[in-house]
């Protein structure tokens, strides 16, 4: 087969798993998992950089008599949220997008040979 | 410049035992990368090591890649030095790594080959989009690898108790050699395997010094925290934000358009993008970014305890080691006394291992960014732009490894003279141009069909030009007494951090080139490249040998 030939192979494969209902369900699933945990994590980072300029008393209130403070506890919550986010959208994509993926790739692949 | 920077290993035992580790370091690298160079067969192994790597060794070699002796020593010496505020680099640093995990990370790996402009390229016209990735690809990776080499150059001299300019540059051209060396024999695979050693030699590093400092206050935090606000002779207000940024309105506009900048660079340095072409498929892309960010996130906690165990140990006053390198040396003296104290066997023994480490690091990252910018020169600009027909994958390489000494002995000759500039805005500035120019394209080419060529060149270029004209006319450059240029001032962007301006116009410019470019042939492989970046249909496999 030329090159022509095979581009135009791939491209109706391609539009084939496009088409497919399994696809537009994966679409979905991301879109909405990944909007929303964007946004959460964006404004809440950037709640925490403008606490630093804007709310420094808060920031500065220490915790039960020690050393450790509003800001530095709200920093470490930061480190927390990211370990959490992350595991939990390697969770989510384990669990409802590869199923997806891998059944879309295998369709790929058939209409690929046909 | 004065006789207190050299406190360090100024006898002769301990710069012997210095110099053997570095030395070590340098034994150790050179072997990996000739042993990865007998494995170099394809352009695949060549930029992508084969593509079979797994998730694991790859988030290490990630780690590896993104931090740098600026994370390592300038952090912790920042906090050091200024307690609290120091810490808040770290933080963005950490959640920019969401924002590869949920939106760039396995779709890149899905939809590209080699370099970021691949994804571009996918479906735009091919010369216009390789030419504009390419050059913003360079340009980021020489800013920051023009930071590295500096940092490198005094870096060393200080550990070394050495202060000669000539030492210097003798140091900036053997780094320069060496990555030369990494990057035209062992390619990505060599590359990636120095970054993996690299990695465990800093985390092992980091954690021993750590304990150390933590059993020294029976790891009580609070007590530590405590000692560090007594010693610093700030008092409480040295575990509070306000010592080093946001003194008055514009300064917290400036630290909200840093924050911004760390955020939303991450995901577009291309140092840092390329490396999700190393592993097998997007799952192993993922798993990549929760290891890095497990290893990065742990290791800047950890700076937290060097920090602020440096300040509370060491003296940091005006005139201090600490003070005079601008914290740099914090964490090294730091060992040095955890490991027993200045004169001790430990000690030496804890200060020539850190500097290694140090050594390691600025090793296995300018080696990461001279590959990328070798990679994108050979395989975007030559191979697509350049060469009147699509040359051979044999001279493309060719092509790649010349490249890699090109950019390397560029940037020895810029480093050199750079040596007395003031370079930390380097770091900050590469974040803020891969913020402003290549993320907005990379988002917008997966999420926006009506996204096309124009749009793509207009927000690179605008992004890329906004960020560098608002630094040339920041107080970064002139009309303040820390600016580059002393003696004129030509400065009217009020911030040193272009970030808050120049993101939102390369996304602005992005929007604006798609509908004044009008062209809509982009549009036609836009199902193709979003079925292909979500479920890896015809994504390139790993190699097979």
């Amino acid at each position: 087969m030329d090159d022509q030939a095979v581009r135009e192979r791939d491209a109706r494969a391609y539009e084939a798993v496009h088409e497919a209902a399994d696809f537009t369900e994966l679409k979905r699933r991301y879109r909405n998992f990944v909007v929303p945990w964007t946004i959460a994590f964006m404004a809440w980072y950037l709640a925490y950089v403008a606490c630093n300029n804007w709310a420094r008393g808060f920031m500065s209130h220490r915790i039960g008599g020690s050393h450790i403070n509003v800001a530095l506890i709200f920093g470490l919550l930061q480190f927390v949220s990211t370990f959490a986010i992350a595991a939990l959208y390697g969770r989510f994509a384990n669990r409802k997008l590869d199923p997806l993926a891998h059944g879309l790739n295998a369709k790929y692949k058939r209409e690929r040979r046909r | 410049m004065n006789s207190l920077l050299i406190p360090l290993a100024t006898e002769p035992g301990n710069r012997a035992l210095t110099i053997s580790l570095f030395s070590a370091v340098v034994a150790v690298t050179l072997y990996i990368t000739w042993w990865a160079s007998r494995q170099n067969k394809t352009a695949a192994d060549y930029y992508a090591g084969g593509r079979s790597f797994t998730g694991s060794q790859n988030g290490l070699a990630v780690a590896g890649d993104y931090m740098s002796a600026a994370s390592f020593l300038g952090i912790s010496g920042q906090i050091a030095l200024y307690g609290y505020d120091g810490f808040l680099y770290s933080i963005g640093f950490l959640v920019a790594w969401l924002v590869a995990l949920l939106l760039v990370a396995e779709l890149l790996r899905n939809s590209g080959r080699f370099t970021m402009a691949d994804q571009l390229a996918f479906r735009m016209k091919q010369r216009p989009v390789r030419t504009a990735a390419a050059t913003s690809t360079i340009v980021v990776s020489i800013f920051y690898l023009l930071a590295q080499m500096v940092g490198a150059g005094s870096l060393v001299g200080l550990l070394l108790g050495v202060k000669s300019e000539g030492l210097k540059a003798a140091v900036i051209i053997l780094v320069g050699a060496l990555m030369i060396i990494y990057v035209t024999i062992g390619g990505m695979k060599g590359t990636t395997w120095v970054q993996i050693v690299k990695a465990v030699l800093l985390m092992a590093g980091t954690v021993v010094i750590t304990f150390l400092v933590l059993l020294k206050f029976h790891f009580n935090i609070s007590d530590l925290l405590g000692a560090a606000a007594t010693k610093s002779g700030h008092g409480e207000s040295f575990l509070q934000p306000g010592l080093l940024y946001g003194k008055d309105l514009t300064g917290q506009i400036d630290f909200l358009s840093l924050g911004l900048a760390l955020v939303l660079g991450t995901a577009g340095l291309p140092h840092i993008l390329i490396r999700f072409y190393t592993v097998p498929d997007s799952r192993s892309a993922r798993r990549s970014v929760q290891w890095a960010i497990g290893l990065i996130g742990v290791f800047y906690l950890m700076t937290l305890a060097l920090g602020f165990g440096a300040a509370a140990l060491l003296d940091t006053g005006k005139g201090s080691a600490v003070a005079e390198s601008k914290g740099n040396v914090a964490s090294p003296l730091l060992a040095e006394s955890v490991g027993g104290g200045a004169g001790s066997i430990g000690g030496a023994i804890l200060l020539a291992l850190i500097a290694a480490v140090a050594f390691a690091t600025i090793l296995a990252v300018v080696a990461g960014l001279t590959l990328t910018s070798a990679s994108s020169f050979a395989h975007d600009l030559y191979a697509n732009v350049i060469a009147k027909e699509k040359p051979s994958e044999k001279s493309e390489l060719r092509v790649a490894r010349f490249a890699a000494i090109g950019i390397g002995a560029v940037s020895i000759a810029l480093a050199i003279p750079a040596q007395k500039l003031n370079i930390a805005f380097l770091v900050a500035l590469a974040f803020a141009v891969a913020a402003s120019a290549n993320l907005p394209a990379l988002l917008f080419n997966l999420f926006w069909k009506r996204f096309n060529t124009a749009g793509a060149t207009w927000s690179i270029y605008g992004g890329l030009i906004s960020a560098v004209v608002l630094v040339v006319f920041s107080p970064v450059v002139s009309g303040k007494p820390t600016s580059m240029i002393t003696g004129t001032d030509f400065h009217w962007f009020p911030l040193a951090n272009p970030g808050i301006v120049s993101i939102p116009l390369g996304f602005l410019f992005g929007i604006l080139g798609t509908y004044l470019g009008r062209d809509k042939s982009s549009e036609e492989r836009y199902n193709e490249l979003s079925v292909r970046a979500l479920t890896g249909a015809g994504a390139e496999g790993p190699a097979k040998h």
